[in-house]
């Protein structure tokens, strides 16, 4: 484990959230703010950006890790459409709440990445969808908005220069569904916000069916500091093939919550023990989700581990949003599986059959394993279960939640077991609205059609 | 075989000019005149139209306008909208319904909206909830009779390192305890 001060980091998204007017433009602009939009659009062509930010290997923070660069450079460069960017600012995946810090504390330094790609990629209209519970954070960046325009820092004379960009501050309104692009797409264009099948990808046809880009907030706030400091700089910050500042977002057990600024490819052990304070009351640690629920579950003895796509990946999980979910040695983990998969279940938009049948059923079975109903076939159920959802949807959140599901059954399998063989033992009669029927009192014709069902998988 | 062709003919309809959809105020059924937008609700949508290449990217921000002008969204609120935008009321019945986090008719004066997802729920969610139930007498999902409530229990509001978390309408109200929650509800006017 590498030591880590604290201290002797140097903040870049985050160094000034803590002051009072951080998010007002006339700090900003005291603090050096817009000079690395006016830096890229005076001195730099759009495909110079584009190069700048591909050197940098700035990839997305909003869960995939997908190269920033290259995904601008996906966008047809001559089309008779215009092209869009949609900015990310759904935040809905639980255990994240990062980029609500840059929008609420210091919104210019998103603006100045929305300019910034704009100009790299040609776009004139940006849309910053934002969730619909964060009503402060939309008011905060409505006003700063309002503010750059009348500054002209946005509007027909970008700062000053020949570029024109509009930026518009959308509100959602409570739709996990609506985080992932294509879904956040069909909700902007003021539908329900269902995902749409890949390819075609949105840098060829998303919004209103024209060429799209869509970063998340953490993306953008990176691209001020790249264009000021050089792709070197940049990647002279954690590891060679993630590299940069990264926030991370820290919740559940530990003494000191919140969301962190540290380099690529901290120790998650440090992160915890370091960073955070250690795990809370004293306890032990049993086990950290690292990615936002969607990621699979770390036990305590797998988390000496780099937080970076690559090296979390190497584990089997994901960085993911960057939403450290940490737990006690008190944890439930049936308990906090069922949690998870209400979530799931609620938040599947009900487009494939894998997803809106598979999260209800992955719900309801260890909603009755944890109501002491269950039974000890439940448990391969459970994993078969999350083996028939993954990879076969529209979008990935099917595979979100096979993921915690599968991983959290297989690694603390004995929690299930205990729980099953404590269970009262009643199942629910097959028939629909029937009586419970006890398991006991019928123990020779479940045992009957156990094997007959053995027989059949034969 | 001829007489057979031109029946087939018969269904299919007239090219005429596109006539944007108008809905029949359902007076009747929902009981009133139907709900108008104020000329200044008016005009901050033809504010929202110009911000947009179609007009049905609108209707998220125009429902906006219509639960801060009607105080809440209902049938009448969703016809107002259709007939505004051009739009049937089934389309925008359909997209209002998709999202959970528009105000609905019915609901209480304070919409008390408990994070009840994962990091909230490590800390102590359970405990805000049942306190609620108690002190409001009601489940999640219900309004108080005297209208002044409504408790939801809801997915993660993105705020998990002040778990427990309540959103109070518009408000969040972090790092939660039970004598800090009830000092807030007491405080309302």
């Amino acid at each position: 484990m590498s030591a880590f001060d604290p201290k002797s980091f140097e903040k870049v998204l985050l160094a000034h959230v803590d002051e009072p007017d951080s998010h007002t433009l006339g700090f900003y602009l005291s603090h050096g703010g817009y000079e690395g939009a006016k830096k890229a659009i005076l001195q730099h062509k759009p495909d110079e950006v584009i190069e700048i930010i591909k050197k940098s290997n700035l990839r997305g923070r909003g869960g995939a890790g997908f190269p920033c660069g290259l995904k601008w450079s996906f966008v047809p460069k001559s089309t008779p459409k215009p092209k869009y960017l949609a900015v990310n600012a759904d935040e809905s995946e639980p255990g994240t709440f990062k980029d609500r810090v840059i929008i609420e504390r210091d919104p210019h330094q998103l603006l100045e990445g929305i300019i910034i790609a704009c100009h790299a990629v040609g776009i004139r209209t940006a849309y910053i969808y934002i969730r619909g519970e964060f009503v402060h954070g939309a008011r905060v960046l409505e006003k700063a908005v309002a503010e750059a325009y009348e500054r002209g820092i946005l509007g027909p004379k970008v700062l000053g220069t020949e570029m024109t960009l509009d930026v518009t501050v959308h509100r959602g309104a409570g739709a996990y569904i609506c985080g992932e692009e294509t879904g956040l797409l069909s909700s902007l264009e003021g539908k329900r916000g269902l995902p749409k099948i890949k390819p075609p990808f949105p840098a060829v046809e998303g919004l209103f069916g024209c060429p799209t880009v869509v970063n998340n907030v953490e993306t953008l706030a990176n691209l001020p500091h790249i264009m000021n400091r050089g792709a070197d700089w940049f990647r002279s910050i954690g590891p060679e093939k993630s590299p940069g500042p990264k926030l991370i977002c820290v919740s559940g057990h530990v003494n000191r919550p919140g969301t962190y600024e540290v380099p690529m490819g901290i120790n998650l052990m440090v992160l915890i023990n370091d960073v955070c304070g250690g795990v809370w009351k004293g306890r032990k640690l049993k086990a950290v989700i690292p990615g936002g629920t969607s990621a699979k579950i770390l036990t305590a003895a797998e988390c000496d581990v780099a937080m970076d796509f690559d090296s979390l990946a190497s584990k089997g999980t994901m960085l993911g949003s960057g939403g450290v979910i940490v737990m006690d040695e008190k944890t439930d983990m049936v308990d906090g599986l069922y949690n998870i998969l209400r979530f799931y279940h609620h938040e599947s938009c009900g487009q494939c059959t894998p997803c809106r049948e598979g999260t209800g059923w992955l719900e309801k079975i260890v909603g009755r394993i944890r109501a002491g109903n269950g039974r000890m076939e439940d448990i391969d159920l459970l994993v078969e279960i999350c083996e028939m959802m993954v990879g076969k949807t529209i979008c990935v959140l099917a595979d979100a939640a096979a993921f915690p599901c599968e991983s959290i059954v297989k690694k603390f399998r004995p929690e299930f077991e205990e729980r099953v063989k404590g269970g009262s033992g009643f199942v629910p009669s097959v028939s629909t609205g029937g009586p419970l029927v006890q398991i006991g009192s019928l123990s020779s014709h479940n045992q009957e059609t156990r094997s007959a069902r053995a027989a059949h998988h034969g | 075989m001829k007489d057979g062709a031109s029946a087939v003919k018969t269904w299919i309809p007239v090219a005429g000019p596109e006539v944007p959809y108008e809905a029949t105020p359902a007076a009747a059924e929902t009981g009133g005149p139907p709900l108008e937008f104020s000329p200044a609700a008016k005009k901050r949508i033809q504010e929202i139209y110009l911000r947009y290449p179609t007009r049905e990217a609108a209707l998220l921000p125009v429902l906006r306008v219509a639960e801060k002008e009607f105080d809440a969204i209902g049938q009448q609120a969703i016809e107002c909208v259709a007939r505004e935008m051009g739009l049937s009321p089934a389309a925008v019945y359909g997209v209002f319904t998709f999202y959970t986090h528009f105000r609905r008719e019915g609901e209480g004066k304070y919409i008390l909206q408990v994070c009840a997802t994962l990091p909230c729920a490590l800390r102590g969610c359970r405990d805000i909830v049942h306190h609620l139930e108690k002190r409001l007498g009601i489940a999640p999902g219900r309004t108080t009779a005297d209208g002044r409530f409504t408790l939801k229990k809801v997915e993660c509001l993105g705020s998990c390192d002040t778990a427990p978390v309540v959103q109070i309408n518009d408000d969040y109200h972090e790092g939660l305890t039970i004598e800090k929650l009830d000092g807030i509800l007491d405080a309302l006017p």
